[in-house]
C-alpha cells in the first residue's frame, strides 16, 4: 500500500467517524466537532491528490478553506451558546421547531 | 347639399355638462361639499337656460339663413381609414326638438330647486339633471346615428341613476334596473339596425342615409327590416307594447325627472328617431304598418288600465304611454311632422300635469294615492287651475294645445293613403276617449268633492313655493296656447305630410266635430261616475270586478314577462350558469389544483421532522445518489 493510498483511506476513516457521529451523537458541540472532522478528512484527501499531482494550489487551497472553517465555527459556538443559554440543554433533539 | 356652419351647437351641448361636472364634483361628497344650496341651484339653473337662449339664437339663424346648420366638431376614431366624427345638425326637426328639450327642461329645473329643496342629495340630483339634458342634446343634435347612440345611451342611463335616485328604497332602485334592462331590449334592435345600415352605405350619416333610400337605386339593405330593427329601439325608449312595463314603475323617480325625462322629452326619443329616418320608413310599409299597429294597441291598452289606477303618477305615467301610441299611430301613417306637433304640445302638457301633481305631493307631504285626496281646488288654487288647463288641453278640448294635435293625428289614421284605415281611427278614438275620462277622473278625485285626506295631513296642506307655481303658470300657458304654434306646417318643408285621398276630405269636419264629442263625453263620464262620493263608480266596480281586476294588474303582463322570461332565464342563470359553469367547472377546477397542492404539501411538510440528525442522513443519502448518479452518467 502506497502513501496515497494510505492517506486516502485515512481521510475516508476520518470523514466517515464524522459523518456516524454526526448522525448518532444528540450533543450540539460533539455534532459541531464532528463536521470538523468531516471537513478535515476532505482536507486531506485534496492534499493527497495536490501532492501527487505536483502542484501547490492544492496545498494553498486547504489553507484557505482552514479560515473559511474557523469563521464559521466562530459563529457556530456562539449560536449554540445562545440556544443553549434559552433552552439549558444541549440536546439537538430539544431543537425542533422546523418541525413541519 | 348647401349649409351653414356655427360653431354654436357645440356649446349648445357642452353646457350642461358642465353643470354636471361642477355640481357634481365640487357640491357633492366626491369634492367635499363645497357650494351651498344657492349656488347650485344657480348654476344647474343657468347653464340649461344658456343652452336655450342658445338655441334660440341658432334657431334665428336658421330662419335667417335658411340652411341647416353644421358643425363638425371632432374625429371620434379613425379605424380602418373610416373615420367617425362627433358631429352636431341643426335643421327644423332637430330645432324644434331642442328648442322643447332646453326650454322645458330649464323650466323644470327651477321647478325643482322649490320640489328638491332640503333634499340632502339635492346636488346629486341636479348633477344628474344636467348630465341628462347634455345627453339628450347630443341625441336631437347629433349629426350621425353614432351619435345619437351615444345620447340614445346617456339618457338612458341618467334615467336609471334618476329613477334610481333615492337608492336606499329598494322598490325604487329595482325599478332603476328594470328601466335600464328594458331599455336595453330595444338598444340592442337599434344598434343591429345601425350595423345593417353601415354595411349598406359606409355612413352613419342620416342625411346620408335618407338620401341613400331616397335615391333612383334601390339600397343594398331591405328598408323594413332597417326600419323594423330600429323601431325596435324606438319602442324601448318610448315605452311601446311590448316593452311598455318599465315606463309606469319609472314612476319612482323624483317628480321633476318623471316630468322631464319620463314624459317631455326622453320617452319621445323614439318618436323623434323614427322621425329622423323618415326616409327609411317611407320607402318600408312594412315597417309602417307595424309601428301603427303597435302605437294604437299601446294608447288603447295603456289607456284602459290608466281608467282603474289610483296612484296620481301612475295614472299619468300611463297616460304618456298611450298619448305615445298615439305618436307612433301618426308615425305609421306617415304623418312625421304631425307627430312631433303632438311631441311639442304633449311635452307641454304632460310636464304641466306631472309637475302639478308633484305640486299636490308636495302639499301633501308625500301621499301619491288618490283615495286619500280630494277637495283640494279651494286649498291649492294655482296648482288646481293649472292642473286642469292642463287636463283640459291632454283630453282634446278645443281649443286648447292637445286638441289641435291629437285631431290632426285622428284625421291622418283615418286618411292617410300611407296606411290610414277606419279601425286605427276608431281605436285611436276610443284611447282619446279614455284620456279624457280618466284625466278627468283624476281631476275629479284630487280636487273636487269631499276631502278623504288624514287628519294630519290635511292640517298641513299647503301652496308650493313660486319656484313652483311660477313654473306651472308659463306650462299651463304654453298648454293653452300650444295648439296654435303651426309645428306641423312649419316642419313640412322637411317632412311633409302624407297624401289624403279627395273623396274623403269631406270627412274631416264630421271627424273634427266627433273628436270634440269624444273629449267631452269622457268629461261627462267622469263627472258623471265620481262627482260626489263617487258611489256608481263603485257600483260599476263591483258589477265587472273581473274586468276590474285584469286592469288593476296591468293584463298580468308583469307576471307574464316574470313566468315566460324571468323565470327561465332565472333557472338558466343558476342552474347552468352559476351552479354548473361557475361553480362547478371553474371554482371545481382552481379548488381541485388548490387541493393538489395542499396534499403535496402535508406529505413534504411530514419530512420536516425538525430532527438535525434525520436532515443529516437525507443530506449523505442525497450526496450518495448524486455520486452514483455522475459515475453512472460521467
Amino acid at each position: 500500500m502506497d502513501k496515497t493510498q494510505f492517506l486516502l483511506w485515512v481521510s475516508l476513516l476520518l470523514f466517515s467517524i464524522g459523518l456516524l457521529g454526526l448522525i448518532v451523537r444528540r450533543n450540539l458541540l460533539v455534532m459541531l466537532m464532528c463536521m470538523e472532522l468531516m471537513l478535515n478528512g476532505v482536507n486531506l484527501s485534496l492534499v493527497t491528490f495536490a501532492q501527487r499531482g505536483g502542484s501547490v494550489e492544492g496545498a494553498v487551497m486547504v489553507f484557505l478553506i482552514f479560515i473559511v472553517a474557523a469563521a464559521e465555527i466562530a459563529i457556530a459556538i456562539p449560536i449554540v451558546l445562545l440556544l443553549v443559554q434559552h433552552r439549558r440543554t444541549l440536546d439537538a433533539g430539544a431543537y425542533t421547531d422546523l418541525k413541519g | 347639399m348647401s349649409s351653414a356652419t356655427s360653431q354654436l351647437l357645440g356649446l349648445i351641448v357642452l353646457l350642461p355638462l358642465v353643470g354636471f361636472l361642477f355640481n357634481g364634483v365640487l357640491a357633492t361628497r366626491l369634492g367635499g361639499q363645497r357650494l351651498n344650496e344657492t349656488v347650485v341651484n344657480f348654476v344647474a339653473c343657468a347653464l340649461p337656460a344658456l343652452s336655450f337662449v342658445l338655441t334660440v339664437v341658432c334657431f334665428m339663424q336658421l330662419e335667417g339663413g335658411g340652411q341647416p346648420l353644421l358643425e363638425a366638431t371632432y374625429t371620434w376614431a379613425t379605424i380602418g381609414g373610416q373615420s367617425f366624427g362627433i358631429g352636431f345638425y341643426f335643421d327644423r326637426l332637430s330645432a324644434v326638438m331642442t328648442l322643447v328639450v332646453t326650454g322645458v327642461g330649464t323650466l323644470i329645473h327651477v321647478y325643482s330647486t322649490g320640489y328638491m329643496h332640503g333634499d340632502e342629495s339635492h346636488p346629486r340630483y341636479f348633477a344628474y339633471l344636467n348630465l341628462f339634458l347634455f345627453f339628450m342634446l347630443l341625441l336631437v343634435l347629433g349629426r350621425s346615428l353614432l351619435v345619437m347612440f351615444v345620447g340614445w345611451e346617456g339618457v338612458g342611463l341618467a334615467s336609471y341613476l334618476l329613477i334610481g335616485f333615492w337608492f336606499d328604497d329598494p322598490v325604487k332602485a329595482a325599478a332603476g334596473k328594470k328601466a335600464f334592462v328594458t331599455n336595453r331590449i330595444g338598444d340592442a334592435g337599434f344598434l343591429l339596425g345601425m350595423f345593417l345600415l353601415w354595411g349598406a352605405f359606409g355612413t352613419l350619416d342620416m342625411t346620408a342615409i335618407n338620401a341613400g333610400f331616397m335615391g333612383s337605386t334601390p339600397p343594398a339593405v331591405s328598408a323594413s327590416l332597417v326600419g323594423i330593427l330600429l323601431f325596435v329601439g324606438a319602442c324601448g325608449k318610448s315605452a311601446q307594447i311590448p316593452l311598455h312595463v318599465w315606463l309606469p314603475d319609472a314612476m319612482a323617480g323624483p317628480t321633476p325627472v318623471s316630468a322631464l325625462i319620463h314624459a317631455a322629452t326622453m320617452v319621445t326619443a323614439g318618436i323623434y328617431l323614427v322621425a329622423r329616418m323618415s326616409g327609411v320608413y317611407m320607402h318600408a310599409p312594412e315597417a309602417s304598418q307595424l309601428i301603427a299597429a303597435v302605437g294604437v294597441a299601446t294608447a288603447f291598452f295603456a289607456a284602459t288600465i290608466a281608467v282603474v289606477q289610483y296612484d296620481i303618477k301612475k295614472v299619468l305615467a300611463y297616460s304618456t304611454v298611450s298619448q305615445l301610441g298615439l305618436m307612433f299611430v301618426a308615425l305609421g301613417v306617415g304623418a312625421y311632422a304631425v307627430a312631433i306637433f303632438h311631441v311639442v304640445t304633449h311635452a307641454f302638457f304632460k310636464a304641466c300635469l306631472f309637475l302639478g301633481s308633484g305640486s299636490v305631493i308636495h302639499a301633501l307631504g308625500g301621499e301619491q294615492d288618490i283615495r286619500k285626496m280630494g277637495g283640494l281646488a279651494r286649498r291649492i288654487p294655482i296648482t288646481f287651475v293649472t292642473f286642469a288647463i292642463a287636463t283640459a288641453a291632454i283630453a282634446g278640448i278645443p281649443p286648447l294645445a292637445g286638441f289641435f294635435s291629437k285631431d290632426e293625428i285622428l284625421w291622418f289614421a283615418y286618411a292617410s293613403e300611407h296606411g290610414g284605415a277606419t279601425w286605427l281611427w276608431a281605436l285611436a278614438s276610443i284611447a282619446s276617449l279614455l284620456t279624457s275620462f280618466y284625466m278627468f277622473r283624476l281631476l275629479w278625485l284630487t280636487f273636487f268633492g269631499a276631502s278623504r285626506m288624514d287628519k294630519e295631513v290635511e292640517h298641513h296642506v299647503h301652496e308650493s313655493p313660486l319656484s313652483m307655481t311660477g313654473v306651472l303658470m308659463v306650462l299651463a300657458l304654453l298648454s293653452a296656447v300650444g295648439g296654435f304654434i303651426p309645428v306641423a306646417h312649419y316642419l313640412e318643408p322637411m317632412l311633409p305630410l302624407p297624401p289624403v285621398p279627395e273623396a274623403l276630405h269631406h270627412h274631416e269636419r264630421t271627424l273634427i266635430a266627433l273628436a270634440v264629442v269624444f273629449a267631452f263625453t269622457g268629461l261627462a263620464g267622469a263627472w258623471y261616475f265620481f262627482s260626489g262620493t263617487a258611489a256608481r263608480a263603485a257600483g260599476v266596480r263591483t258589477r265587472l270586478a273581473g274586468v276590474h281586476r285584469w286592469l288593476t294588474n296591468k293584463y298580468y303582463i308583469d307576471e307574464l314577462y316574470e313566468e315566460a322570461l324571468g323565470r327561465p332565464l332565472g333557472w338558466l342563470s343558476k342552474r347552468v350558469f352559476l351552479q354548473l359553469g361557475d361553480r362547478t367547472m371553474f371554482d371545481g377546477t382552481l379548488h381541485l389544483l388548490a387541493a393538489t397542492a395542499r396534499r403535496g404539501a402535508v406529505a413534504f411538510a411530514a419530512m420536516q421532522t425538525g430532527s438535525l440528525h434525520r436532515y443529516a442522513l437525507y443530506v449523505v443519502v442525497g450526496v450518495l445518489a448524486a455520486v452514483l448518479w455522475s459515475l453512472r452518467h460521467g
